[in-house]
C-alpha cells in the first residue's frame, strides 16, 4: 500500500525548464510546490572541474540510466521495435535540472508560421499542398500572443544574441550582447553573405557578460572552456534551471524537490487528478502525493508514458487516426534533421577549434519555416544552416577525408593534421508529423517496475527526405564558398530510414496542444481537456517540430501555463479556454 | 616493415630480457620488439625516466597491471592491434606508448565492460539480425554478449586467424600480415559468434581513440601526449582571453589532476 502524504497546492513531475519555471512562478505566488525528480540531487558544486570528456560525452554520465528505463524504437509499423540500449542512442536528461543543465544553450523563438502552420499553408498554397499523410495542425495560439512569454524566458535565462535579420518581430532586444566571435565564425558569415543569405549569431544562454535576471539570480560570464554541451557548467555561466528558476523557487520557502522519486502513475477519479504515485528509489517505498494541481513536466516519453499508464485521454490509433495520446510524435532525428551537412577540410588554415561554448556560432534562417516560397518545392517548412564553435573535444572529433584508410599511419597523420583544420556546417531541418509516426506502449519490453516501455514508431515521409536533401545542398554551397580544399557531405539518401537514434533532446508531441479536444490533448495553457487540474507541459505539447530548437518555446509555454495555473487556483476552476470544434464530425 | 618479423630479444635491460625469455615472447609486426617490450619494461624505469641500476631501486607504476585480461597472450594481441590502428610515428607515441592497452583493460573491468549502464533485458538480436543493423555501435549494443566477452572473442579470433594463415601469433606476424587480418576484420569477413566482425573493429578503434585522448586519470593518454599531438589543451579553465585570436594559439595541456589540485 502506498503511503498517502499531506496534500500540497502543486505537485510537479520533473525539474527541467518546464517544471522549474512552473515551480518558481507558483512558489512566488505563495503556493506550496513539490517537485518529484527521479534523478539524483545535483548542484553547481558537482560541476567544478568536471572537464572530463570520457565521463560526460562518451559514457554519458548526466544522461538517464537506461538499465532502469528506456524506450523502444522502429522505423515503421511493420517492424518489431528494439529497445534503445545505450546512451549513445538516447541522451535523455536526468537528475536535478534535467536536460536543461547539459543543454548547449541555443535559444530560439519559433515562427509565426509554426503556430498557424495549417491555416497559413492552406491560405498560401491551397489544401492540396499538404501531403496526404501529413497531420499538421494549428496550435490554437499565435506568435504575437507568445511573444511576451518568449521575452520573459530570454530574460530569465540571460540569452546573449543579436537581431535575426529575417526573424519575427521582437518587443525588446536580447538581454545580453552576442558572445565573442572567432575567425571561423566570421568565415561562415562572410561566405553566407556573399551568397545573398542573412547570417546572424546563434542566440545563446551562455552569458557574454555577468548578468542578473529579473528574479535576482546572477549568472556569470562564460569562459569558453569547451565543456558545455553534455556538461554542467563549471562556472555557473549557463542559463540553466539550477542557477535560475529552481533557486528562485527555493528562496520563497514554498518549494521542495524530492530527488530519487520515480513517478509511476497519476492518481485520478476520472474527472480530476488527485495526485502522483511515486517510488523512493533508495528505499522502494511507495507514496501518493495529493495536490490541487498536478503537473507533468517530464521529458516527452515520461509524460506520454504516465498518461497512457494512468489511462488519461484517448490513446492514438494510427489505423483509424482516432484518439490523441501518442499522436504527432516528431523530433530532430539525427540522420535527417541534425547531423547532416557538409564537412570541409582546409589544408592552409588552422583555427582554435578546441575553444568554444555550447551555443557559440552563427546561422542562416533564409530557408527556415516558410521564409522562402514553397510553391515549387516538394516539401513544407524548412531548415536552418548552422556553424557551431562549441569546442572540439578529441575523443569525439576524429575526422579524416573520405578515402583515408580506417587505421594505421596515414589515418593517424590525417587525424592529427585536420583536427584544427576541418569545419562542419549543418542543416537543421523541421520534421512534420504524419499519421504513422507516433508513441504507444511496447508489447514486449518493460521498465524496472515491470511497466511497458514507450515505443516510438518513426516513419520518414518523402517531404522530410526532400527537405533534408535541400538543406545538405545549401551546406555544400556555403562550404564551397568558404574555400575548403576537400568537402565531404553527410548526405541523406533517398531511402533513408529512422536509425533509432535519439541523439538530441528535441523530441516532441504525443500530448499535443490545440483548440479542439478531438484533435488535441491540452489547450494552449497546457491544461488537459479531459482533466482540468492536470497540466502537461514541455515538448510533449508541440504538434510538430520546427527547424528551430525547442527549449525556448518549452520555456515560453511554461510561463503561459503557470499564468493559467495561477488563474485556475485563484478562481473557481474549470477550463481556461473554451473548446472549439474544428475537426470534421 | 617485414624486417620486423625478426624477433628482437636483444636488450641491454636485463629485466626486460629475462621477461621476454621467460614468457617465450618474440614480437614482430607493427609494434616490434622494442615497443611491445616497453609494455613491460616501463616499470623497470625510475621516476626520472632513466633505467634503474638494480631492481631494488625500481619505481613501479602500479597502473601497469592487468585487471580484466587474465591471459597475457590476449593482452599482447590487444596491444598489437591498438598500435596497428594508432602507430608511433614522427608526431609522437602510438597506442602502446600512450598506455592505451592498459586503459582498455581497466575499462573492460568496469561498468563499460559489462554494459552496466545499458538496458539489458531480453530478447536480444541474433547474429543475422545484427548484420542487418547499419551502424557498427548498434550491432554491439544489441548483442547478447557484453563488451568484455566481445573483446575476448574478437582478440582470440584475430590471433587464431593469424596462426591459421601464417603459422604465427598475431603479435609475431609481419605488419603486412597483421593488416590483412585487420582488413578482413573491418570488412566483416571474419566469423564471430557475438557480433559481425566489422562491429568489433569499430569497437576496438573507438576504444583505442578513447585511450589515446581521454584524461590521463583513466590510465591512457600517457603524459598527455595524445592531447599534445592533437594540439588539444585539456581541462583548461578559460579561453576567454584568446578565443578571438586570428592565429592558432598553442597551449600546454592541463589534466584533471592539475585542475582539481588548483581548486
Amino acid at each position: 500500500m502506498a503511503e498517502e502524504l499531506k496534500k500540497v497546492d502543486v505537485v510537479i513531475v520533473g525539474t527541467g525548464w518546464a517544471g522549474g519555471i512552473t515551480a518558481a512562478e507558483l512558489a512566488k505566488k505563495g503556493y506550496k510546490v513539490v517537485a518529484l525528480e527521479r534523478g539524483k540531487e545535483q548542484s553547481r558544486d558537482d560541476f567544478i572541474g568536471a572537464k572530463d570528456e570520457l565521463k560526460y560525452s562518451i559514457r554519458y554520465d548526466m544522461m538517464q540510466d537506461l538499465s532502469k528505463d528506456t524506450v523502444t524504437a522502429r522505423g515503421s509499423m511493420e517492424e518489431t521495435a528494439k529497445p534503445v540500449r545505450n546512451n549513445n542512442y538516447a541522451r535523455f536528461g536526468n537528475d536535478t535540472g534535467g536536460a536543461s543543465v547539459h543543454w548547449n544553450g541555443v535559444s530560439l523563438r519559433w515562427l509565426p508560421y509554426d503556430f498557424e502552420i495549417h491555416s497559413q499553408t492552406v491560405e498560401k498554397y491551397g489544401a492540396k499542398k499538404i501531403p496526404e499523410n501529413c497531420t499538421i495542425q494549428d496550435w490554437g495560439v499565435t506568435y504575437d500572443e507568445m511573444e511576451p512569454y518568449y521575452d520573459k524566458f530570454e530574460k530569465t535565462a540571460g540569452v546573449s544574441g543579436e537581431e535575426n535579420p529575417v526573424g519575427p518581430p521582437r518587443s525588446d532586444k536580447y538581454p545580453n550582447p552576442p558572445l565573442k566571435t572567432t575567425p571561423s565564425i566570421e568565415l561562415f558569415k562572410k561566405a553566407s553573405t556573399n551568397l545573398g543569405y542573412h547570417p546572424y549569431r546563434l542566440p545563446a544562454a551562455n552569458m557574454s557578460e555577468s548578468y542578473t535576471n529579473p528574479d535576482g539570480e546572477t549568472i556569470n560570464a562564460c569562459m569558453y572552456c569547451a565543456f558545455c554541451e553534455e556538461y554542467g557548467c563549471d562556472f555557473g555561466a549557463k542559463g540553466d534551471p539550477i542557477v535560475t528558476v529552481l533557486e528562485t523557487a527555493r528562496k520563497t520557502g514554498n518549494f521542495e524537490i524530492r530527488n530519487e522519486s520515480t513517478v509511476t502513475e497519476v492518481i485520478h477519479d476520472g474527472t480530476k487528478a488527485i495526485g502522483l504515485k511515486y517510488i523512493d528509489n533508495i528505499t522502494g517505498t511507495e507514496y501518493i502525493q495529493p495536490a490541487d494541481i498536478v503537473v507533468l513536466a517530464g521529458f516527452v516519453f515520461t509524460n506520454n508514458k504516465l498518461l497512457l499508464k494512468s489511462k488519461i485521454g484517448k490513446p492514438y490509433n494510427p489505423e483509424t487516426q482516432e484518439g490523441v495520446i501518442g499522436k504527432n510524435f516528431t523530433g530532430h532525428f539525427s540522420n535527417i534533421s541534425t547531423y547532416i551537412g557538409a564537412r570541409g577540410f582546409f589544408d592552409n588554415e588552422k583555427w582554435n577549434l578546441s575553444m568554444g561554448t555550447g551555443a557559440l556560432g552563427a546561422k542562416v534562417d533564409d530557408f527556415a519555416g516558410d521564409n522562402v516560397d514553397h510553391t515549387d518545392l516538394d516539401f513544407l517548412h524548412g531548415y536552418e544552416i548552422r556553424y557551431y564553435h562549441l569546442g572540439q573535444r578529441p575523443i569525439d572529433n576524429n575526422h579524416v577525408p573520405e578515402g583515408t584508410p580506417a587505421w594505421g599511419k596515414e589515418y593517424k597523420e590525417k587525424n592529427l593534421f585536420y583536427h584544427n583544420r576541418s569545419l562542419i556546417i549543418r542543416a537543421k531541418t523541421a520534421f512534420l508529423p504524419n499519421r504513422y509516426t507516433y508513441l504507444d506502449l511496447d508489447p514486449t519490453y518493460k521498465d524496472e517496475f515491470g511497466d511497458p516501455l514507450i515505443r516510438a514508431t518513426v516513419h520518414y515521409e518523402e517531404q522530410d527526405i526532400k527537405r533534408a536533401q535541400h538543406g545538405v545542398e545549401t551546406c555544400k554551397e556555403i562550404m564551397t564558398e568558404m574555400g575548403a580544399d576537400i568537402i565531404d557531405l553527410v548526405d541523406v539518401p533517398d531511402d533513408v530510414k529512422f536509425d533509432s537514434k535519439f541523439y538530441t533532446n528535441h523530441f516532441l508531441g504525443g500530448a499535443i496542444m490545440g483548440e479542439d479536444p478531438v484533435t488535441s490533448a491540452v489547450n494552449t495553457y497546457s491544461q488537459m481537456w479531459d482533466m482540468e487540474n492536470l497540466f502537461v507541459l514541455g515538448g510533449s505539447s508541440f504538434p510538430h517540430n520546427s527547424n528551430h530548437d525547442p527549449t525556448e518555446t518549452i520555456g515560453a509555454f511554461a510561463y503561459r501555463a503557470s499564468e493559467g495555473m495561477i488563474e485556475y487556483l485563484g478562481g473557481e476552476g474549470g477550463l481556461l479556454v473554451e473548446a472549439k470544434q474544428t475537426s470534421k464530425a | 616493415m617485414a624486417e620486423n618479423n625478426t624477433p628482437k630479444t636483444e636488450s641491454h635491460d636485463p629485466g626486460r630480457r629475462n621477461f621476454l625469455k621467460n614468457t617465450g615472447l618474440v614480437v614482430g609486426g607493427v609494434a616490434g620488439g622494442s615497443l611491445l617490450g616497453g609494455l613491460f619494461t616501463n616499470q623497470m624505469k625510475s621516476d626520472d625516466g632513466k633505467k634503474g641500476k638494480n631492481e631494488d631501486a625500481v619505481k613501479v607504476d602500479p597502473s601497469h597491471a592487468r585487471v580484466f585480461f587474465g591471459r597475457f597472450e590476449d593482452f599482447i594481441v590487444l596491444a598489437t592491434a591498438t598500435e596497428l590502428i594508432f602507430p608511433e610515428d614522427d608526431n609522437g607515441p602510438g597506442a602502446i606508448g600512450l598506455d592505451v592497452p592498459y586503459f582498455i583493460d581497466k575499462q573492460l573491468a568496469g561498468t563499460w565492460g559489462i554494459n552496466g549502464d545499458d538496458y539489458r533485458q531480453a530478447p536480444f538480436t541474433n547474429l543475422e539480425g545484427l548484420k542487418k543493423i547499419e551502424k557498427a555501435d548498434e550491432k554491439v549494443n544489441h548483442s547478447r554478449a557484453n563488451r568484455g566477452k566481445i573483446f575476448l572473442e574478437g582478440l582470440r579470433l584475430m590471433n587464431g586467424e593469424s596462426m591459421k594463415r601464417f603459422d604465427a601469433s598475431f603479435d609475431q606476424a609481419t605488419e603486412e600480415q597483421q593488416n590483412e587480418i585487420m582488413g578482413d576484420l573491418a570488412a566483416g569477413k571474419l566469423d564471430m559468434k557475438s557480433i559481425p566482425s566489422d562491429a568489433f573493429f569499430a569497437l576496438l578503434k573507438q576504444a583505442t581513440l578513447e585511450g589515446a585522448f581521454s584524461d590521463p586519470l583513466y590510465g591512457g593518454n600517457k603524459n598527455m601526449d595524445g592531447w599534445r599531438m592533437k594540439e588539444f589543451a585539456g581541462a583548461r579553465p578559460s579561453y576567454a582571453d584568446v578565443i578571438e585570436s586570428e592565429e592558432f594559439v598553442k597551449l600546454d595541456p592541463i589534466s584533471l589532476t592539475d585542475y582539481q589540485r588548483k581548486k
